[in-house]
């Protein structure tokens, strides 16, 4: 396939997902289509908008996402699906801040059975490992001293997968363990509601033919290996209250 | 200080499916009935409604309507000889909480479990031989039989609108339902639920090789439908937002849906949420209870007074609370004596994965909690153990609830774990992938158990539950004989290629698996091994039941809410029949 840029790949995934026989999607493909145009035009510099990231976190974020999920003609990259951003919002609010984790001591460490033991809330576990990132990079004199986003493609492959193998301590955060949180949150973000800051424009979705929030199949479940063709829709998108159906004389199908 | 109030008949502790009809069933018949419910009170409007609902991150990923594990979590160690630790975030197992317990967030798959399950242990030693099961394991007989339970388990189903297909009515063999399932007196509440993709091309392929694939029995319903309550529930429209999630549609049976509404209405039943309790009160005898203290939203400390207990918890702190209360002799494994705590099991959950054809849209996202096509052959007792050194089963099914892609989104063994060729292995198998769910028994073992953590409080200063917990060489030994049967079945559908995935030791908390805990109140006849009557009454404190899941003196091969049910009527008829006329122990010690 001939490379395609990240403008005219945005575009087309926008236009097709204007298709016949969408199901309840009313002119959505064409409005995804304008957003997906507009967000082009307006494209941000990198490392920019960030709450929780230093300008210099968010460039290692941005380039790691960069080869964790790369963009290519199958799909948006993480980037393009605005993952940093999801991850500086989940890791300054109330997940970064250890939400649903229990932090009462004694802190030992237990098998890989027990699991996570470390004292650091999401947030703090990030703060850690890029500090720790950094100087691994420095006392490797890689980069010259200009970090992660200095290094080629194949090289900072090299390095993820070197913390990925692990053994390296980074700050108190085991290498391996920082390469999990970030590698599960990126893909939290791509395939998360674009409500939350990544997935733009559902891409991700439309990449896997995901139909997103709006789901009622009563009429085609039967219907085995009907190729389903209507654009996706998020939280944002649904109507309030729509999939509501009181009383059994209220069919409850599409 | 705690402000003691008005004395009522009964309390019940936990609001959720067991509480629910407990209470329901207490107050319609005169008692003023109290129901403690330590999470928040919720409905199906407005809470459930979209499209928030439809939240992966939120719901699925997050845990939103489960547990809040800052205040109250589980240690876990998988030997005696280990410290245990905090489970500081859920992954294998998923405690719910609120108004409605597990019961709203379930997938709504209802069985029941076969008649050699109540008589495990007279069952194997007749059938295989007295030296056949593997000596560690503490299997034995429940005190009841699948017969008692029969219009129980089916007053339980009649009360959800169960959707499935019966195999035996009074012993005639049905087609089209499960050959090997306990005899029934009449078939399901609704037919079963559209067949989708998956379980056509699982059903194809079972058939093929001579099994005898069925559909799945769900609480999701096919039909709308009127409960002996007069409550009504409609038609499951397939959404894929089910297990985890709340429904919107008033198409999965839930305590809000199939019985709130009754119990809420009747004014001899009053509902306190927010309502953590700490402990159900001994008079100086340690013979009787006296009621409950508990500790409100706000902080502040009561005594609830009440002439009878109703502990409806889920296991795990159904067991918490007698540990906490002094109830019955916590379990010891080093000298195999005391009964609180023991016999805790789990499930052995192993899966199979089919990778076909481009051309086959499975659509996964079409799908209810429970929607699938699945055999029962290499199920509990369904075959032959002799040749295979194990007892129990595991059914396999494609079982396809859902196609959320946080979760969900299947790669075939030797695909990256990131970068291009991962993405593109997503991108190339999502809709085309046929996931098998192998749902094993977890038989009980002399190691396994509960108790009370030495170290580790939760947010009232009181001990956690500590769990010790491996699987037996039993159930491993099960799960890859099952699993290499998935895989066949993967390969008769003419997959590309069938990843077949044993569930392997040691037990881990950091991998889901199910919220299917049972054990630790275990029912029996012999109060040296249980610590409930077989009606579920306190062998040591008779103004005590506890009931749930902790009653199952081993887990089977299905999901436990049918047997759950079952049991809730059970005791309800024995508390109604027996114990209010005269109460006091319904059975001697």
């Amino acid at each position: 396939m001939a490379k395609i840029s990240r403008r005219s790949f945005l575009k087309a995934a926008g236009s097709a997902s204007v298709l016949p026989g969408v199901i309840g999607a009313g002119g959505l493909g064409a409005a995804a289509e304008a957003e997906a145009s507009e967000t082009t035009a307006k494209a941000r510099p990198a490392t920019s908008g960030y709450l929780f990231f230093t300008p210099h976190e968010a460039a290692f974020i941005e380039a790691a996402c960069a080869r964790l999920i790369p963009f290519d003609e199958v799909g948006p990259g993480a980037v393009e699906a605005g993952v940093p951003n999801y991850l500086d919002k989940q890791l300054g609010g109330a997940w970064g801040a250890g939400e649903r984790l229990y932090r009462n001591g004694p802190w030992q460490a237990g098998t890989p059975s027990q699991g996570y033991q470390l004292p650091f809330t999401p947030a703090e576990l990030f703060r850690n490992a890029l500090r720790g990132v950094e100087a691994d990079l420095k006392a490797q004199g890689k980069a010259q001293g200009k970090g992660f986003t200095a290094l080629s493609g194949d090289d900072q492959d090299a390095y993820l997968k070197s913390l990925e193998a692990g053994g390296k301590d980074l700050n108190g955060v085991p290498s391996e363990l920082f390469f999990q949180t970030l590698l599960g949150m990126t893909v939290e973000g791509y395939f998360s509601d674009p409500a939350y800051g990544g997935n733009k424009d559902m891409a991700a979705w439309k990449m896997i033919g995901f139909p997103g929030a709006y789901a009622s199949y009563y009429d085609l479940v039967d219907q085995h290996g009907v190729k389903l063709a209507r654009a996706p829709m998020s939280i944002a998108d649904a109507p309030p209250m729509e999939h509501m159906h009181q009383g059994p004389d209220i069919p409850a199908k599409l | 200080m705690a402000q003691r109030l008005k004395e009522v008949d009964v309390v019940v502790l936990g609001v959720g499916f067991v509480g629910s009809i407990v209470a329901k069933e207490l107050a319609a018949s005169g008692l003023k009935v109290v129901g403690l419910e330590r999470g928040d009170p919720r409905d199906t409007v407005p809470d459930f409604q979209g499209p928030y609902v439809h939240d992966e991150l939120r719901f699925a990923v997050r845990k939103a309507l489960m547990q809040d594990n800052t205040r109250e979590a589980v240690t876990f160690r998988n030997n005696a000889g280990q410290t245990a630790l905090p489970v500081r975030r859920w992954e294998s197992f998923l405690p719910g909480t609120g108004l409605g317990g597990a019961g709203v967030h379930w997938n709504g798959q209802t069985y029941r479990f076969q008649a050699a399950d109540f008589i495990l242990r007279s069952h194997v030693e007749e059938r295989y031989g007295k030296g056949f099961a593997d000596p560690e394991l503490t299997i034995q007989d429940w005190g009841v039989s699948y017969a008692d339970l029969e219009p129980h388990y089916d007053r339980f189903e009649y009360l959800l609108g169960t959707s499935g297909k019966a195999g035996n009515i009074n012993g005639k063999r049905v087609e089209g339902g499960d050959p090997f399932e306990a005899p029934r007196a009449r078939d399901y509440p609704t037919p079963p639920m559209k067949e989708h993709y998956a379980g056509a091309i699982f059903r194809k392929a079972a058939n093929g090789l001579g099994y005898h694939p069925y559909p799945q029995p769900s609480s999701n319903l096919s039909q709308p439908y009127t409960n002996p309550e007069g409550l009504q529930l409609n038609t499951c429209v397939f959404c894929g937002f089910c297990e985890r999630f709340a429904c919107e549609h008033y198409a999965k049976s839930s305590p809000q849906t199939v019985i709130l509404p009754v119990l809420l209405k009747n004014p001899n039943f009053e509902l306190r949420t927010g309502c953590q309790v700490q402990r159900i009160n001994l008079d100086s005898s340690g013979k009787k209870a006296t009621g409950v203290t508990y500790i409100d939203a706000a902080g502040r400390e009561f005594e609830q007074p009440a002439g009878l207990v109703i502990s409806a918890l889920f296991s795990f702190n159904n067991v918490r609370m007698l540990l906490l209360s002094g109830i019955g002799a916590p379990y010891d494994p080093a000298t195999n004596k005391g009964v609180v705590g023991r016999n805790y099991a789990y499930q052995t959950m192993s899966s199979a994965q089919a990778f076909l054809d481009e051309s086959i849209n499975i659509n996964p996202f079409m799908a209810s909690g429970a929607s699938g096509t699945m055999i029962n052959d290499f199920a509990g007792d369904s075959f032959d153990h002799a040749p295979h050194g194990f007892i129990g089963g595991s059914y396999i099914g494609a079982i396809n609830t859902n196609g959320r892609p946080i979760e969900y989104h299947p790669v075939p063994p030797g695909t990256p774990k990131w970068g291009k060729g991962w993405k593109e292995a997503v991108a190339r198998h999502y809709n085309h992938t046929v996931s098998m769910t192998i749902h094993g028994s977890s038989m009980p073992r002399r190691a396994n158990y509960l108790d009370l953590d030495p170290t580790y409080k939760d947010a009232w200063g009181q001990p956690l539950l500590r769990m010790t917990f491996d699987f037996p060489q039993n159930d491993l030994k099960m799960a890859q004989f099952v699993t290499d049967r998935a895989v066949e079945i993967g390969n008769a559908m003419g997959a590309r290629v069938v990843a077949g995935s044993p569930r392997k030791g040691p037990y881990t908390v950091t991998q889901y698996q199910t919220t299917h805990n049972t054990g630790g109140t275990v029912m029996g006849a012999d109060p040296q091994t249980s610590v409930v009557n077989p009606y579920l009454q306190c062998w040591d404190v008779p103004n005590v039941f506890v009931i749930g899941a902790s009653n199952f003196a081993h887990n089977a091969s299905w999901n436990p809410t049918g047997t759950i049910g079952a049991l809730v009527y059970w005791a309800i008829d024995a508390l109604k029949s027996k114990y209010l006329k005269s109460p006091g122990a319904l059975v001697q010690a």
